[in-house]
């Protein structure tokens, strides 16, 4: 028999990747654990463009992709830097991307496994319900409040993500501000999956992800993304919310423009829109972390900040799954100690600092800012290319300039100093 | 006062597929939800439990995932819960489901030594559609039958039942052991507390084989053996309804437009 209904171990809040890396960690190592998600199941709320890079969770459950539902392995990157009417693609294969592989998911599905992981190293999860408060004794988290019951535990794993309204309760966590989270807009396309090997230049089993920037945002912060799953497309953009309110093109505009875009629009001809969605996506970056502990309690994974979103990738869910398995070592710390003070707790801030999470947050720190002073990444670089390439390919039989000039005159259009300056920024941010 | 309601699992979608050649429905990949007429019934179930004290217990016949849809029904109100499960019983139509049912429910009955005062089933189920079930299993235990239920009231031992039909209503009332069929209530089912749902989870889950009604069980009467029911055809049918959407520069020139549209239909003067 279990310990009973009123007492656990630990309650985790959100059956997310980061909520269920925890519980799986943490019940495997024999806790009484219970995971409270407010979706119908797990998964059915979780919202990514979709490719997961798989090291991680490979540290938690080596050999995953071999059970889990991935949907195909990516082995091709594609940059597409676009204009109004067309633009520059890039694409990139290499064996070396097999080294540390990542996937595209479909959330729904692969959370619902990563919740009978969970279920199966003995954590009860437990769908259906929101948390609205948190239990609370002299100042410390002592578990959850829900319909009037009260559950204790020793301790509570925050996984609620993006908007994490209870590390906002307890102060862990200040409202947003607009320019530190971005928002997410998804539709998933039903292709059959011989059609999408075929204009993906792809095998069975394989994948292609492609990131996208310029004209589909019409220069604001942000950009577009797709991925190939077994038979549907995720295809999307991303854009930071305070951008949004100055921009004259809306979101929906901005999804529209990319499938629309004549780069891409071939790419899922006759394909049927089977999925619509939106999200919230933190991308403040390091500088704006919240506070990670508290007496009792820790926050993982969105609702910690923890995403990198750099224009040519978006990374969430591999730090989920990191900041759930080290919440939950930390847990299992304490419960030997049998300390869950926030002192003995923030043994969980010096694990993130040493992982890669905050390794490659701090890379990329000054990212956001960067950004955020220069547009001009998101839009004239795509013109830039597309000055210099349509000099080079269009053949018009009046004189040629040489290549030197040709290059000149595209830069010119952005200034010289400008790009300059960028770069430096850009290199000094890295 | 012990209530048994009959609950179905079915399949979590409008847009049901059919195997063309089978005949049956695809289930694969398609989340399921307890039938919606029975989360009406159970809640029913519940509140004339709640004034008259005793017990609900929830059945139901499917594969070993039904125990899911059990789970939830514990969840929302139940006291115990029944699974019939077992491989001659796959295939059954109707007639051979409600067979086994009554079945089950007698051997139920038998272990506790006492009959259920009422049983409730669904006025339909939303995948099936043929509301034949609770008909069938009244018709298996010889008990009086109320269908279309949408209100219930239990007074000087006797269950009043009110059946809606196309002109209003009646009341009818009952004496147990009865069977009834339940419709869209007034009220909503409630929604499960986090305790009630911890405590469905580890709930114990009778299971009902054919092992444990062979005293009484006529095999040939279960399964496709006992299913005299032939599907012939099934057709999807085509929807029909063309939509028009008006959407001119104001309110007025829009009423105008509609005006214009529908008498040119002549479904109105000008
Ligand atoms: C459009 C878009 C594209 C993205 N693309 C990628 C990508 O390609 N690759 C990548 O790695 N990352 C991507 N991300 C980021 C990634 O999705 C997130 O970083 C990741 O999902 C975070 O996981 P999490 O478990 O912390 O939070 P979530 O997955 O958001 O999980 C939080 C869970 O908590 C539940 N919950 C919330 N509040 C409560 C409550 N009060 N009570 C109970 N339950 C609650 C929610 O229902 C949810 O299931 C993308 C995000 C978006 C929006
Ligand atoms: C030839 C034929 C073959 C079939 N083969 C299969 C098969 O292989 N596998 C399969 O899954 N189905 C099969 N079916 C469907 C199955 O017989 C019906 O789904 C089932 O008898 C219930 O009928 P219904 O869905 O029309 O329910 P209705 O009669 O409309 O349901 C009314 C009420 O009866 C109760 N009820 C209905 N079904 C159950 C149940 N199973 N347990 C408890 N209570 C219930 C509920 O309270 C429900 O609200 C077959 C049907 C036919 C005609």
């Amino acid at each position: 028999m279990k310990r009973g209904i009123e007492k656990w171990d630990a309650i985790v809040v959100g059956g997310g990747l980061a909520g269920l890396s925890a519980a799986y960690t943490m019940a495997k190592n024999g806790l009484e654990v219970m995971v409270v998600e407010r979706g119908e199941h797990c998964g059915a709320k979780n919202v990514s463009g979709g490719r997961l890079y798989g090291h991680s969770l490979e540290k938690m459950i080596p050999g995953f992709a071999k059970e889990a539902p991935v949907e195909r392995k990516i082995v091709r990157e594609r940059l597409a830097l676009l204009t109004e009417d067309g633009g520059t693609i890039i694409e990139y294969g290499s064996g070396k991307l097999d080294t540390a592989p990542s996937y595209s998911v479909n959330r729904s599905d692969f959370d619902q496994w990563m919740a009978k992981k969970a279920e199966e190293a003995g954590a009860l999860v437990i769908t259906g319900i929101t948390v609205r408060e948190l239990y609370m004794e002299a100042g410390k988290v002592c578990g959850i409040r829900s319909d009037g019951d009260t559950f204790r535990s020793d301790v509570v794993i925050l996984a609620d993500g993006v908007n994490s309204l209870l590390a906002k309760q307890i102060g862990m966590k200040k409202e947003w501000n607009p320019d530190h989270v971005a928002v997410g807009a998804k539709e998933v396309i039903k292709l059959d999956s011989q059609t999408i090997n075929a204009h993906f230049g792809l095998k069975d089993g394989e994948g292609a992800a492609m990131m996208a920037t310029g004209y589909v945002t019409g220069g604001k912060i942000g950009g577009g993304f797709l991925y190939t799953n077994k038979d549907t497309v995720s295809l999307g953009i991303v854009t930071t919310v305070g951008d949004t309110e100055y921009s004259e093109v809306s979101v929906p505009e901005m999804l529209e423009r990319f499938e629309q875009h004549p780069m891409i629009q071939p790419l899922i001809q006759e394909g049927k829109v089977v999925e619509y969605s939106a999200h919230l996506v933190p991308e403040g970056g390091k500088k704006v972390l919240p506070q990670l502990v508290k007496d009792g309690v820790l926050l993982t994974g969105d609702g910690a900040g923890l995403v990198m979103n750099l224009g040519f990738t978006v990374r969430g869910m591999d730090l989920a799954v990191e900041s759930g398995r080290l919440a939950a070592e930390t847990v299992l710390r304490a419960n030997g100690a049998g300390d869950f003070s926030k002192e003995a707790l923030s043994e969980y801030e010096i694990l993130l600092n040493e992982s890669f999470i905050m390794r490659d947050m701090k890379q990329y720190q000054n990212f956001p800012g960067f950004m955020g002073s220069s547009h001009r990444l998101y839009d004239d670089y795509s013109k830039v290319l597309d000055g210099l390439l349509s000099q080079l390919y269009v053949v018009d039989g009046k004189t040629q300039d040489d290549i030197l000039t040709k290059s000149a005159r595209a830069v010119a259009k952005v200034g010289l100093v400008n790009l300059a300056v960028d770069g430096i920024r850009g290199l000094g941010a890295l | 006062m012990n209530i048994l309601v009959c609950i179905k699992q079915v399949p979590d979608t409008t847009e049901i597929k059919i195997d063309p050649e089978k005949h049956t429905l695809i289930r694969d990949g398609v989340p399921s939800i307890v039938n919606t007429f029975d989360t009406y019934a159970l809640e029913m179930a519940c509140r004339l439990k709640e004034e008259t004290g005793g017990t609900v217990t929830v059945m139901t016949m499917g594969l070993p995932q039904a125990k899911k849809a059990l789970k939830s029904c514990l969840a929302a109100g139940a006291d115990q819960a029944v699974l019939i499960s077992d491989r001659p019983f796959g295939g059954s139509d109707t007639l051979a489901t409600s067979y086994i049912i009554s079945q089950a429910v007698a051997c139920v009955e038998k272990e506790k030594g006492s009959v259920f005062d009422l049983i409730l089933c669904g006025k339909q189920a939303i995948d099936g559609d043929t509301a034949q079930v609770g008909p069938g299993l009244s018709e298996h235990l010889g008990r009086p039958l109320i269908t279309y239920v949408s209100e219930l009231k239990y007074e000087e031992a006797e269950f009043q039942g009110k059946r809606e039909n196309d002109d209003g209503y009646d009341w009818i009332g009952v004496k147990g052991p009865c069977v009834m069929t339940v419709v869209k209530t007034a009220y909503e089912p409630r929604y499960p507390t986090l305790k009630a749902k911890i405590e469905a989870e580890w709930a114990q889950i009778q299971t009902i084989t054919a092992e444990s009604m062979k005293e009484t069980l006529d095999l040939s009467k279960c399964g496709l053996k006992g299913s005299p029911t032939k599907v012939v055809r099934t057709t999807t049918p085509e929807n029909k309804v063309k939509c028009i959407y008006i959407k001119e520069a104001s309110p007025a020139l829009s009423a105008g437009k509609l005006a214009d549209i529908l008498a040119q239909k002549k479904v109105m003067g000008r």
